[in-house]
């Protein structure tokens, strides 16, 4: 089927109504050397039978097996309503929609999303989304930037316990704008950012301060005292979170230091893991902030016969308006992930996702006492988790992985390429979906794995 | 037809400057950029003490169609900028060359005033765009 109505005539007749002889020619000011040229290794079109034949594969590969890893992306319970109504014919086929304001539903789901976000992050006002936690990240330490008119230095200060994917996404994004990320190391025992890495930098013109909530230890930070170190000397405060953990802690919007931009990883709300994706990200600002935020906003308002209705509002610096000088040009909204997280909030409800987030932190609690128990096995850190923890093993974890893999279970996420100084360490994660006996198997197995390593 | 105030000088991007006696040189939007803009939602004016290049963006002006930069017409540093435009943006609607000022400048050469538009050269563009 093909999607673009255009015969060969209506082309032609577009580019003579323009005075261009070719599309090429639309891309004139594009220099060739920086034109990607013909891609290689992109394989030829397939039929929808193809694909989905190919994607069962796939999907056969990744298997169902018993897995541990957390590290920015979850398995929970998703109740089986979410995806049979975000399914539905009428939010399924539904991309953003350009005649916006005609797709009142679509409009009025995101605006019940946006309202959920900012309710669960504490701030004022949320976007429709973006891709994912990774690019809202990078997004947010542009719009500190805008923010922040005062400072020049484009430095932000960003905690080696953040998420490393979001640091490396964080980078490729913001480097050609001149941001600077300066890493703040945490401390060895706890696994936390202690105030003295910020204090270092006291006195110096700082763009802006990023927290990441629990972090990517699993460790609660001290997002009071760092937050407010960052607010008392007029730097805007970015939280990355995990929506999950905010029924339990406090949110940012609450911090002693209250955030000024809030984002993460929506996925944990009712998106499967999917071997990877599509994912989506949220944002939520104070509302002084609002017309710096990148993205999509849906309002609320009246139309001419005074009747309630929906509208995409603040769009004034869009791309579409603002072209080069908009406040993003790589945003969008991610329609559909954000219909099921809608659907998956509203059917939890707070206590709901307040049972959830807790169900999590009692599973990894167990899931750390029992792991702990086997000779070889060691808690890399002391501070307070929420449902993730480091574990530091007596060899490479690599092997110990491998074997575990052997046996359908996935034991968690291997640190030692991102941080060799913790040594043989490993970052396990035990959602409401892991039972006793599911945390029992893993640690059979582990112990298993670690003598056969030892006899051998 | 748009006003165009004799005493101003113009940019091609239609702002208007204003040399003040202490020195300082006034900006604003010219009668014929607010027009087309149409109702003023939101004025960003710029810091104080920030410095500007010609035809650096300076402000930035948004209306419910379309947020607008608004660019420096001389290289300055800034000296002032109109904070009742933060609760009051249809001042520049209203009086875009009066209360609807957006920023004063102290200009690093004062000379170079002389090289922007006269009313009478700004009233030809315009008449050129078609007004």
């Amino acid at each position: 089927m093909a999607f673009i109505p255009h015969t060969p005539e209506d082309v032609a007749e577009m580019l003579a109504a323009i005075g261009v002889t070719s599309i090429e020619q639309l891309f004139d000011e594009i220099p060739a050397s920086v034109r990607a040229g013909e891609l290689s290794g992109v394989p030829e079109a397939m039929s929808e039978m193809e694909i989905g034949k190919l994607m069962m594969q796939r999907a056969g590969a990744d298997g169902l097996p018993l897995s541990f890893i957390g590290a920015g992306a979850y398995e929970h319970h998703i109740p089986a309503a979410v995806w049979a109504i975000a399914t539905r014919g009428e939010f399924y086929s539904a991309y953003t929609p350009y005649q916006a304001e005609a797709s009142q539903g679509t409009l009025q789901t995101i605006y019940e999303f946006q309202t959920m976000i900012a309710s669960l992050t504490g701030m004022a006002v949320a976007n429709a989304s973006l891709y994912d936690g990774a690019s809202a990240f990078a997004e947010a330490l542009l719009m500190a930037v805008r923010i922040h008119r005062k400072s020049s230095s484009l430095k932000i200060l960003v905690p080696r316990a953040v998420h490393p994917h979001y640091r490396d996404a964080a980078r490729a994004i913001t480097s050609q704008q001149g941001l600077k990320l300066e890493e703040l190391a945490y401390d060895p025992q706890s696994g936390r950012t202690p105030l003295e890495a910020l204090q270092a930098h006291e006195g110096a013109d700082i763009s802006a301060l990023a927290i990441q909530q629990p972090n990517f230890f699993g460790v609660l930070e001290d997002a009071d005292a760092l937050s407010d170190w960052a607010r008392s000397r007029g730097m805007p405060v970015i939280a990355i979170v995990n929506p999950t953990s905010l029924a339990l802690l406090r949110p940012p919007g609450e911090w002693r230091g209250a955030a000024d931009i809030v984002v993460g990883e929506g996925q944990p709300l009712g998106v499967p893991l999917s071997s990877g994706g599509p994912y989506f990200g949220f944002m939520a600002s104070r509302m002084e902030h609002v017309r710096q935020m990148p993205g999509r906003i849906v309002g609320r308002t009246l139309d001419v016969a005074n009747e309630p209705g929906f509208t995409l509002t603040l769009q004034a610096r869009e791309q579409h308006i603002r072209r080069g000088r908009a406040t993003s040009n790589i945003c969008t909204n991610q329609g559909l992930m954000v219909t099921a997280a809608t659907v998956y909030l509203s059917l939890m409800g707070p206590r709901g996702l307040e049972r959830v987030a807790a169900a999590c932190h009692a599973r990894t609690r167990e899931l750390h006492g029992a792991l702990c128990r086997i000779e070889g096995v060691r808690a890399a850190f002391t501070g307070p988790y929420f449902h993730e923890c480091v574990l530091q093993l007596d060899r490479p974890v690599a092997p110990v992985l491998d074997a575990l893999a052997a046996r359908d279970i996935l034991g968690g996420f291997d640190l030692t390429p991102y941080y060799p100084e913790l040594g043989h360490a490993l970052l396990a994660c035990a959602t409401e979906t892991k039972t006793s006996a599911d945390i029992r198997t893993l640690a059979s197995a582990l112990r298993d794995a670690l003598q056969a390593q030892h006899a051998a | 037809m748009s006003d165009t105030p004799a005493d101003l000088r113009y940019t091609k991007t239609h702002e208007w400057v204003r040399v003040l006696p202490d020195g300082l040189v006034e900006i604003g939007i010219t009668d014929h950029a607010q027009h087309a803009l149409g109702d003023l939602v939101f004025v960003e004016v710029p810091e104080m003490g920030r410095k500007v290049g010609a035809r650096d963006p300076l402000a930035v002006v948004e209306s419910v169609k379309a947020a607008s930069d608004v660019y420096s017409p001389l290289a300055g540093t800034v000296a002032a900028a109109n904070s009742a435009l933060a609760s009051e943006p249809e001042r520049i609607n209203h009086e875009p060359y009066g209360g609807g000022w957006i920023a004063r400048l102290r200009p690093d050469d004062a000379g170079t005033v002389a090289s922007l538009l006269t009313a009478s050269d700004y009233g030809k563009l315009l008449e050129a765009e078609g007004e």
